[in-house]
């Protein structure tokens, strides 16, 4: 066996190739035009490849080469403001050679190697240098200084440091031994990269979405799922995080979705403003888009292009939110080529390794000391699109078990246009607890208390609504009544959240402080009211009830929230006084 | 260069096993000359040096081991010219209105690659197509793929039809090329649409692909590709905005269904193919409109769901990888409601790309948003009613449930050739909500409260 095979058999994208020696993820050039493929099964002299490209012509007896290297990405300067298609090449380099349409054969660099950078050195000749060590830094866009890493598995003295302008692939510095380092570094991307100590995640990603952080947080480093039914509103809230979460870096990865997507956010993101900094969002962002008509193994790999990317910025020490838009069309690739092997299938013809590498996708994510001695953070949030809707199936139930957080849309409520469509009663975050503290110190210490009880009053409003399907409203006793007033005023003042309206899209944890306090008040007054005699109806025609609807659409909502409270003082005083 | 086998060794449903060849290329184009001089063609689906596997287009019918197979070195490639306009030809692209065979300006490929997505250009043209509740809820944009969610024996077909032949963008004299490829329906239903294109004068500006469900099914995966390539020379080489029908998607899956079984593929749910998504993306995501071009393909496809079940695999599916989709009600349609379009389950995922002040009003999203809400209130208490009566409802009830009658009275139905500009559509959404109580009317900012609701328009002016 040698470095060059030749082709056995073609089924779609699954290639066999002969007399070729390889190793397991090893990339193989296949066919005349070198399409690049991957090892995903040896049998005797005969390895199965996937190939990343469409495989239509290809003809068995054209030859196969192994490069030898496994699937890898290119890391440095450059990353950011990109968009690559699943195996990191980017789409506006394969628009310039091959048009408008996605043809094949045609290689490209994930990284620029025309443009300089700005390389500052932070290393000095004698410094000693390990891995993952910070060695030099270079402005990738205005706000994010690029931390250039020595890889993991590199260390040594410095011998040798430059300053100055380089192209990526220039040695910026000697270490002793004669080892060369370059601004970028390569990295297979099914390997996790090393970190120093997990560490536990402990504040929240905070997203300006209120049912998310106010219901259903995430930490930063943690992972959540969600799941929901075609039109439920996966992709809204994905983009919704990608665009406002408090985040340094986000890699947004179109898993199999739909091209006009990932154009909106290509039009959208270089328009939008980082709340944080002001700067355009995509200066912080890296695309990945494979979608639904590109080839299936491709995007199998996009996901973990798309988390190495997401580690390598951890690396130099920021917190990293990481959008897998959907999951499932991730797992549907994996069966698909599975199927092709005639692998013996599991639960619904997906692989019995579904649950696996699942798990070990998920693992990626967290917060860590990095080997430069920073802190970093990955928060990964995966779509989930089960079939039918049916959160049994495999995907869903194979990533509830690894997730700490379950945001569950539900098909009911986008119907009747309540968005975010996801279900107050089915969702949970498993970090409520450990967040305390954070919301204790920098929101409020009233606020677990004002959110707990929002949480107890809808369940309350779930349990009445059962009653009402049985005798109607009327016949509920009146502090009932007013009961599913206050909990209608909770979902449609205050988790309802319009991602299109400019004020609304993005709503300030102090804001959601105020408003839902505001609700809160309101309600302990009207059930006082009540108990001492004013009528019902009374009750009802409160005009800072009605205000307090529009509060979220308010960008001075700190003068409409005192003055509804001066006029609700004023109400109420006047009905106490009948 | 190019050999004749006769080397089949195996013949299975709509496949073919041939031995012993030189290599042949994945997807080529097959040609099998029958002992009696017929021929059939298909497709590789699979080739390694031992075996070849071939689908046959026109089914295996009549075949045997003495047939004759010859591999063509190219895959499968539709001969396009302008001359395609007014035509009607066959599942497969051949003539079948008598006139003469296409000369080929190009012959393209008909799998079609992918747009690139950093070529895409969002759409966001508004595209009236007069009926109030696809306009005013369910908002359609040119270069967008909305299907229609139907049942056997809903006018869907009456519907796509008065969407092709009223829909325009406004400001814009230019009418839109049909391209029309019907997938296993009856010779009944494609008459129906030739007919109608026919006194529309519309077929001049069509090009018709029909297999009809007495044509053989493994021909149906192919006839959409075709149309979709015709839609493509035509948006992308001639500028045109161009409106494909395809109609039935069920057949076309019944068909993948069935190649699936035939290979003895693992099935996925339902026993549909694993791959049904990827395939059925290699359809729908030939919409778009790409940056720097001119014309744009929108397409409006007819499926019917299986046993109105909107989880079936088919819809569920379509529906994952569409942008949203019209979904068609036996209720109302047993109501005697024309179009019957239940717009809860409705959605057009580009609407809001395609509305508002510039587009079409400033008051059309809240607008749209309220009346969703307050028909979904409606139609629940329909549910409460039928348990505790009208009598146990508040007057504010009472109200919604009005107001679910009047919307599907007033608002969706509308006549099969009536034609509603967006402002009328519009004025009619405010008219129906204005009996609603104004305080709730939370969807709608005051500003458009003061200057659009009946009980205010005008006011400020006469002050
Ligand atoms: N937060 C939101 N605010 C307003 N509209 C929303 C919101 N979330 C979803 N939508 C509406 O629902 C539609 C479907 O949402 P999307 O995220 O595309 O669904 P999915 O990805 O689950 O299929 C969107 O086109 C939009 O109209
Ligand atoms: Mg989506």
């Amino acid at each position: 066996m040698n470095a060059k095979g030749k082709i056995y058999r073609i089924s779609g994208p699954v290639v066999i190739i002969s007399g070729l020696n390889t190793r397991m993820y090893d990339v193989v050039k296949v066919g005349n035009e070198g399409l690049m493929g991957e090892v995903i099964g040896i049998e005797g002299d005969k390895s199965t490849v996937q190939v990343y490209e469409e495989t239509s012509g290809v003809r068995p007896g054209e030859p196969a080469e192994n490069t030898g290297m496994p699937l890898s990405v290119e890391l440095g300067p450059g990353l950011l403001e990109s968009i690559y298609d699943g195996i990191q090449r980017p789409l506006p380099v394969l628009k310039s050679t091959m048009g408008d349409f996605i043809k094949r054969g045609v290689f490209a660099n994930g990284l620029s190697r025309e443009k300089e950078w700005d390389f500052v050195p932070v290393v000095k000749k004698g410094d000693k240098v390990s891995g993952g060590s910070i060695i030099g830094t270079v402005r990738e866009t205005q706000n994010i200084e690029h931390r250039i890493l020595a890889p993991p598995n590199v260390s040594g003295t410095v011998e040798e440091i430059k300053k100055g302008k380089f192209k990526v692939d220039e040695v910026i510095c000697t270490l002793s031994g004669g080892k060369n380092l370059m601004m970028m570094q390569k990295w297979p991307v099914r390997k996790p990269r090393p970190v120093g100590k997990k560490l536990m995640p402990k504040t929240p990603l905070i997203t300006g979405q209120r049912i998310l952080d106010g219901l259903f947080p995430v930490a930063k480093g943690g992972t959540a799922a969600i799941p929901g039914p075609f039109g439920s509103g996966k992709t809204v809230t994905q983009q919704q995080l990608a665009k406002w979460s408090d985040t340094e870096i986000v890699v947004y990865i179109g898993c199999g979705e739909r091209g006009n997507e990932m154009a909106d956010v290509l039009n959208e993101f270089p328009e939008l403003e980082d709340p944080k900094t002001g700067r355009p969002l995509m200066e912080r962002t890296v695309l990945i888009a494979n979608t639904s008509n590109m080839p299936v193994a491709a995007r199998e790999a996009s996901v973990y292009t798309g988390i190495t990317i997401a580690e390598y910025y951890r690396d130099m020490g920021y917190d990293v939110s990481l959008m897998a838009d959907s999951t499932s069309r991730w797992a549907e690739a994996m069966r698909e080529i599975s199927s092709r092997l005639e692998e013996m299938p599991g639960e619904e013809g997906y692989p019995a390794y579904l649950a696996a590498r699942l798990s070990e996708f998920y693992e990626r994510a967290g917060k860590a000391s990095t080997l430069c001695g920073r802190e970093g953070s990955i928060t990964v949030i995966g779509a989930v699109s089960p079939p039918g809707g049916d959160f049994s199936e495999p995907v869903t139930q194979n990533t509830l078990r690894i997730v700490k957080v379950f945001w569950a849309l539900d098909a009911k409520l986008a119907q009747r246009r309540h968005f975010p469509a996801i279900n107050w009663l089915n969702s949970y975050s498993l970090y409520s607890k450990a967040l305390g503290d954070w919301y204790n110190e920098n929101v409020s210490p009233e606020w677990i208390k004002l959110r707990n009880d929002a949480m107890e009053l809808l369940q309350k409003e779930a349990e009445l609504q059962e009653i009402v399907q049985l005798v109607g409203s009327d016949a509920l006793p009146e502090d009932q009544q007013l009961t599913l007033e206050i909990a209608r005023m909770v979902r449609e003042y205050f988790l309802q959240q319009n991602a299109y309206h400019e004020v609304d899209t993005f709503c300030p944890m102090d804001k959601q402080y105020r408003l839902l306090k505001a609700i809160t008040v309101w309600g302990n007054k009207a059930h006082s009211a009540l108990e001492s005699g004013s009528p019902i109806e009374e009750i009802l025609k409160s005009k800072s009830k009605d205000d307090l609807a529009k509060v979220k659409f308010e960008k001075d909502f700190e003068g409409a929230i005192s003055a509804i409270s001066k006029s609700m003082d004023e109400e109420f005083r006047k009905l106490g006084g009948r | 260069m190019i050999k004749e086998y006769k080397t089949i060794r195996e013949i299975a449903g709509p496949l073919v096993f041939v031995e012993k060849t030189e290599p042949v290329g994945y997807n080529e184009l097959v040609q099998i000359t029958l002992p009696d001089g017929t021929t059939k063609r298909g497709q590789v689906l699979d080739t390694s040096e031992d075996v070849v596997v071939v689908q046959i287009f026109e089914g295996s019918g009549g075949l045997n081991r003495e047939a004759s197979v010859r591999f063509t070195g190219e895959t499968i490639k539709l001969p396009v010219s302008i001359d395609l306009l007014g035509r009607i030809l066959s599942g497969s692209g051949e003539p079948l209105d008598g006139g003469p065979r296409i000369v080929p300006e190009e012959r393209l490929e008909i799998t079609g690659a992918a747009i690139n997505p950093y070529a895409r250009l969002p759409p966001k043209e508004f595209i009236q197509t007069g009926i109030s509740t696809i306009d005013g809820m369910n908002t359609l944009v040119r270069g967008q793929k909305l299907p229609i969610f139907s049942g056997s024996g809903l006018p869907h077909n009456e519907i796509a039809l008065q969407i092709a032949r009223q829909a325009k963008v406004r400001g814009s004299q230019e009418q839109f090329a049909v391209v029309f490829a019907a997938m296993g329906i009856t010779n009944e239903e494609a008459q129906y649409f030739m007919s109608d294109f026919e006194r529309t004068g519309a077929l001049e500006r069509a090009v018709v692909f029909l297999n009809l469900a007495d044509d053989p099914a493994v021909e149906r995966l192919i006839t959409p590709r075709l149309a979709l390539t015709a839609a493509e020379y035509l948006a992308y080489k001639h500028d045109m905005h161009v409106l494909v029908i395809l109609t039935d998607i069920t057949n076309y899956c019944e068909a993948l269904r069935q190649m699936g079984a035939a290979r003895e593929e693992v099935p996925g749910r339902r026993g549909y193919p694993g791959y049904m998504y990827t395939d059925l993306a290699s359809l729908y995501e030939r919409a778009g409109v790409v940056k720097g071009r001119k014309g744009s393909v929108t397409q409006f496809s007819i499926l019917s769901m299986p046993g109105d079940d909107i989880t079936h695999p088919i819809p569920d599916l379509s529906g994952y990888i569409t942008e949203g989709q019209i979904v068609i009600s036996r209720e109302l349609h047993r109501k005697g409601i024309y179009p019957p379009v239940n717009v809860l389950p409705s959605l057009s995922r580009l609407m809001n790309s395609g509305i508002g002040a510039s587009r079409t009003r400033e008051d059309h999203k809240p607008v749209s948003d309220q009346l969703y809400a307050a028909y979904a209130e409606g139609k629940d208490l329909r549910g409460l009613v039928a348990i505790v009566g009208k009598d146990a409802l508040s007057d504010r009830d009472k109200k919604f449930l009005e107001f679910a009658d009047m919307f599907e009275d007033r608002f969706v139905r509308q006549g099969m050739d009536e034609n509603r500009d967006i402002e009328t559509t519009l004025e009619l959404g405010w008219d129906l909500l204005s009996a609603l109580p104004e305080a709730q009317l939370t969807r709608i900012d005051d500003k458009y409260i003061q200057k659009y609701h009946p009980a205010h328009k005008g006011k400020e002016k006469k002050e």
